[in-house]
């Protein structure tokens, strides 16, 4: 294992292989790719949140000289309520479909229900709004009280709670309830001195990639059909679109442009079945491009939730009793992340009686997308906020109570099994001993008030499949051909890993992101899976490319494999001065058999559990109400960090996406379920002159199952920043933060009630 | 709708094109020039992404209409650094692992090369004023900060500590 | 015999909380457990993941089981 090990590459910070393109402007994202004869696709959105179709009438829209094809859900296949598998999670097809275009009824505010493809972009914006549908209008239910209500407008008629012991009587907007537990609940409250209690609300909240959607699309009738798209997954947006379209996979290939951020948001399909019939039904190509509006009203976000929290511990600290009642906003369709928030929500302690009870629930908003450990940090702010509560009221240090309580190896999960070794513990002492964390507060100027907090979070981390060709060049250079879309800078990670198994040096070896042609099945880039399982799978194909160079070696001078030694790019023979450097291998090759290749397709298991420790120092201001952060350390458990410099942008980008949700960013609907601040402007993601730098404390606790040590990174780094920042903000202003995000005017509120 | 004939100098190379009164430079930059290092993320100046000099002055091409620049100078990023070496604030930015995804990168590396015309010697904050209205979603900005200081420091200004 | 211990959802199928099953390899576990407990859906079971000895395994049907592993049944989380 990786302890006391020596790399040479591993551990560097080395040039990202793409980094040219990126610096330069020529490397091609989603929305840069354009075709001969290529025309523009629109969709047509709802402007109701909730609504019975009546009709749609597209026959002047098609009339239109520019137009080429109209469509809408009618022009899919018929489709049967089936959960498909495709890469790490599941979705039902029916509703899927429903979502692309909706059929008999629109569900939430921009609800697609038509699209069409003229010659240029300006003539399909305009001939949309010759496409008339006619709505009955109906009651739309927008949080999550109003959709539990008895009496509540029911958006599915179908659907019956799941989760009860007998199958409900009345349709319901709850699609499913789930209780896990470990322990005696209530003997654990029992045996508490302290008992803490509150609820709290988390907003609707965007992913806020900076690239919209986009895809550029052929459609052939002979089996040669083509998506170029942005996406996380390549193989994923090609089972969904052949699934939806009734199509071979093997007739469609999706090339993964660049893509210009995800953070789960790209692990779905929102234009590209729709492009490809416009595409079948036009003989163009077609070109899709959202707006930064659409983007906001019809993809993404994550679910707002309502989340009850209970502890109880003893006066010394020791945490007896620990419970949580969820629930989530699924959005227009079942499917919230509940399930992972009740498994992660108080995943950082060791507590031996532990309930939560989880709530999904369809309301009339767009249907909720992946976002970064999806259902994670609304349910880990509830349960730090009220651990931050419990040391306060039992005037303890929250680190030390935290420490007293730390998961470790061998805690029992709510979740299953027992915790293998993790660095929860590594995390807290990183923290602890940090000099923001012994530094004092500081004392503000008048008119502020300041505070600081720190918060854990907890999160799974992925395997799964990934594969993997390296390719050896007659030069002896070697391509990497993988399949795992890159947006974080993988690449370089992928690089790194190779030539540290391949002994050479990173300049000899080229990762690219192949089509769904040209690398077999890889999953989704998606539960910080891709450093630890692609990065297996380029260990395990580098490892069988050495192993021809020995063989290729050894036959040249008629020695068996076991005869000769590899190390630093050269084989020589056990005995005598024989030796060929990879090149000359390379070189001979057709004498040997054939060029050189490993390939490795592998299902990875054994992903380590992620941990992080945020502190966040702030400062109010009791005039407005605005919070500025002033001090932020993130430290993280990445197992072994491969580039560490990507290592801690990832712990930066998380936390301030985190600090994001905890300040400012939320879904703002009218009465009638209509966004109103769907844009940069005013859905206000945090700027440049927001912040203060992110330091970082990377903690190495090698996960013993990847060949270097790796756990993910990617997620884990947004959990803490939104009970770090909502508590400190309490800390702060001396009233409890139960609601985020801690805008300017509710927080000002909280002061001026207080006074 | 009659097209509107424009000429301009991009990248300090003569351009002629034709457009419509209601084309942005964006538009015009992405799907006529085909010079797509230029990126769009919002459309409305929110975000930065179109980030171009005209006249040396740093706009969003989001928010210029193509008519409006006959006779003028545009900067794009296609025009920072040569083929065979990068401006210094590319390369800092690859050192500094300054970018995650990359699709804020190019209109960022255009508003440094701005702010470091304008101001050759700027502190942190400054930096961090004048780059506000680029976002970036993946970086957290620490490392963009670091790389623009760096930058600023080896172009020899910037006051010493990030 | 491997140990198979059910969360509190399977709890309401199973009516225990954990049992001892003889296998050597996953899809016999699931066999015998579909066997042992009417409410449980061989279907549903094959779409879990799994814990094998605290190690998660997402698509786990050709697994190994040791003779004294913990096995649990767990449902199958997606990432962003």
């Amino acid at each position: 294992m990786s302890e006391a090990r020596e790399f040479k590459h591993i551990g560097q910070r080395t040039i990202r292989p793409d980094g040219y393109d990126k610096v330069t402007g020529r490397a091609n994202f989603g929305a840069d790719l354009s075709l001969p004869g290529m025309i523009w696709g629109k969709i047509h959105r709802s402007p109701h949140a909730h609504a019975k179709i009546l009709s749609i009438d597209t026959s002047k829209a098609e009339a239109h000289p520019d137009v080429l094809a109209v469509v809408t859900a009618s022009d899919f296949p018929a489709i049967q309520s089936e959960t498909i598998a495709v890469g790490e999670g599941s979705e039902d097809l029916f509703d899927l479909t429903r979502n692309l275009l909706a059929a008999d009824k629109v569900l939430y505010h921009g609800h697609a229900v038509a699209a069409l493809a003229a010659r240029s972009e300006r003539a399909a914006a305009e001939a949309l709004s010759l496409i008339e549908v006619q709505y009955e209008v109906l009651p739309p239910v927008l949080d999550l009280r109003a959709a539990m209500a008895d009496d509540a407008p029911v958006l599915h008629q179908d659907m019956f709670t799941e989760g009860y012991d007998k199958k409900p009587e009345k349709p319901s907007n709850v699609a499913t309830r789930l209780e896990a537990k470990i322990g005696d609940i209530e003997a654990g409250f029992a045996a508490a001195d302290v008992i803490v209690e509150r609820e709290f609300y988390t907003p609707t909240a965007h992913q806020g990639y900076i690239e919209p959607h986009a895809c550029t699309v052929r459609y052939d009738e002979n089996g040669q059909s083509m998506i170029w798209c942005s996406t996380q997954g390549h193989f994923d947006v090609r089972a969904r679109t052949a699934k939806i379209l009734d199509m071979d996979q093997t007739s469609l290939k999706v090339i993964a442009s660049e893509i210009g951020g995800g953070f789960g948001g790209k692990t779905t399909v929102y234009l590209e079945p729709v492009a490809l019939l416009l595409s079948k039904k036009s003989g163009c190509p077609v070109k899709m491009v959202m707006q930064r509006t659409e983007v906001f009203i019809a993809t993404g976000p994550t679910s707002a939730a309502k989340l009850w929290v209970k502890v109880g511990a003893k006066k010394d600290g020791k945490i007896t009793a620990m419970q949580g009642r969820l629930a989530y906003e699924a959005g227009a369709f079942k499917g919230s992340p509940m399930m992972p928030g009740v498994m992660t929500m108080f995943a950082p302690y060791d507590v031996a009686n532990v309930c939560v009870e989880g709530f999904d629930v369809v309301v009339n908003k767009p249907k909720v997308a992946a976002y970064r450990a999806p259902g994670a940090p609304q349910a880990e702010f509830a349960a730090e906020m009220l651990v931050s509560e419990l040391a306060d009221q039992l005037a303890m240090d929250p680190l030390e109570l935290r420490l007293k309580n730390a998961a470790r190896e061998g805690t029992q999960t709510l979740y299953g099994p027992k915790l293998k070794s993790v660095g929860l513990v590594a995390c807290l002492e990183a923290v602890k001993n940090s000099p923001h964390y012994q530094a004092p507060l500081g004392t503000p100027q008048s008119g502020k008030v300041r505070g600081r907090a720190l918060a854990s979070g907890f999160w799974f981390n992925m395997g799964g499949q990934s594969s993997v060709v390296i390719n050896m060049n007659p030069d002896g250079t070697g391509t990497i051909v993988e399949g795992s879309p890159d947006i974080g800078g993988s690449r370089a990670s992928m690089q790194m890993m190779a030539a540290e198994a391949m002994e050479l040096p990173i300049s000899r070896l080229k990762p690219i992101i192949a089509d769904t042609d040209n690398v077999p099945f890889s999953a989704t880039t998606g539960g910080s899976r891709t450093t630890y399982a692609t990065g297996m799978a380029v260990v395990e194909a580098a490892q069988k490319v050495v192993q021809q160079l020995k063989e290729r070696a050894a036959a040249l001078w008629n020695l068996t494999p076991e005869q000769v030694e590899y190390a630093d790019g050269v084989v020589h023979a056990k005995q005598g001065d024989d030796q060929l450097s990879v090149r000359e291998i390379c070189q001979a090759a057709e004498k040997t058999g054939g060029q050189i290749s490993g390939q490795a397709n592998i299902n990875a298991r054994g992903a380590g559990p992620g941990f992080a420790v945020h502190v966040c120092d702030l400062e109010v201001d009791t005039d407005t109400g605005k919070v500025d952060v002033i001090r932020y350390t993130a430290s993280q458990d990445a197992g072994k960090a491969i580039h560490p410099g990507y290592v801690e942008g990832q712990l930066q980008g998380g936390a301030v996406q985190g600090i994001g949700w905890a300040l400012n960013e939320e879904y703002i609907f009218d009465d009638q379920g209509v966004m109103e601040n769907s844009g940069f402007l005013d859905y206000r993601i945090p700027l440049a002159s927001d912040l203060p730098m992110i330091d970082t404390l990377v903690v190495e606790v090698p996960n013993t199952f990847h060949p270097y040590g790796v756990r993910g990174v990617g997620e884990t780094s947004i959990i803490p920043p939104l009970a770090a920042v909502g508590y400190a903000v309490s800390k702060a202003i001396g009233a409890p933060i139960t609601t985020l995000p801690c805008s300017p005017p509710r927080v000002l509120k909280l002061i001026q009630d207080k006074a | 709708m009659s097209k509107t004939h424009v000429t301009t100098s991009i990248n300090a190379s003569l351009h002629e094109f034709l457009c419509e009164p209601g084309d942005t430079l964006l538009d015009v930059l992405r799907n006529e020039l085909q010079l797509t290092g230029t990126k769009e993320g919002c459309g409305t100046g929110d975000c930065g992404a179109c980030s171009v000099t005209l006249n040396g002055r740093l706009v969003c091409a989001c928010l210029v209409l193509a008519v409006e620049v006959e006779g003028m100078e545009v900067g794009t990023i296609e025009g920072i650094g040569q083929s065979d070496s990068l401006d210094v604030i590319q390369e800092k930015f690859l050192e500094h692992a300054a970018l995650q995804c990359g699709i804020c990168t190019p209109g960022l590396i255009v508003s440094t090369k701005a702010l470091l015309d304008e101001n050759p010697d700027p502190t942190e904050a400054e930096a961090r004023y004048y780059l506000a209205g680029n976002l970036c979603r993946c970086t957290g900005y620490d490392k963009i900060i670091r790389a623009v200081m760096d930058a600023a420091a080896t172009l020899g200004g910037a006051k010493e500590g990030v | 015999m491997a140990k198979v211990i059910f969360s509190s959802e399977l709890q309401k199928l199973t009516g225990e909380k954990h049992t001892n099953v003889t296998a050597t390899v996953y899809r016999d576990i699931i066999e015998q457990l579909v066997e042992r407990y009417e409410l449980l859906d061989r279907d549903k079971l094959l779409q879990m993941a799994v814990a094998i000895d605290g190690v998660i395994i997402h698509a786990p049907l050709l697994e190994v089981v040791q003779d004294a592993s913990e096995v649990h049944l767990l449902f199958r989380i997606s990432g962003g």
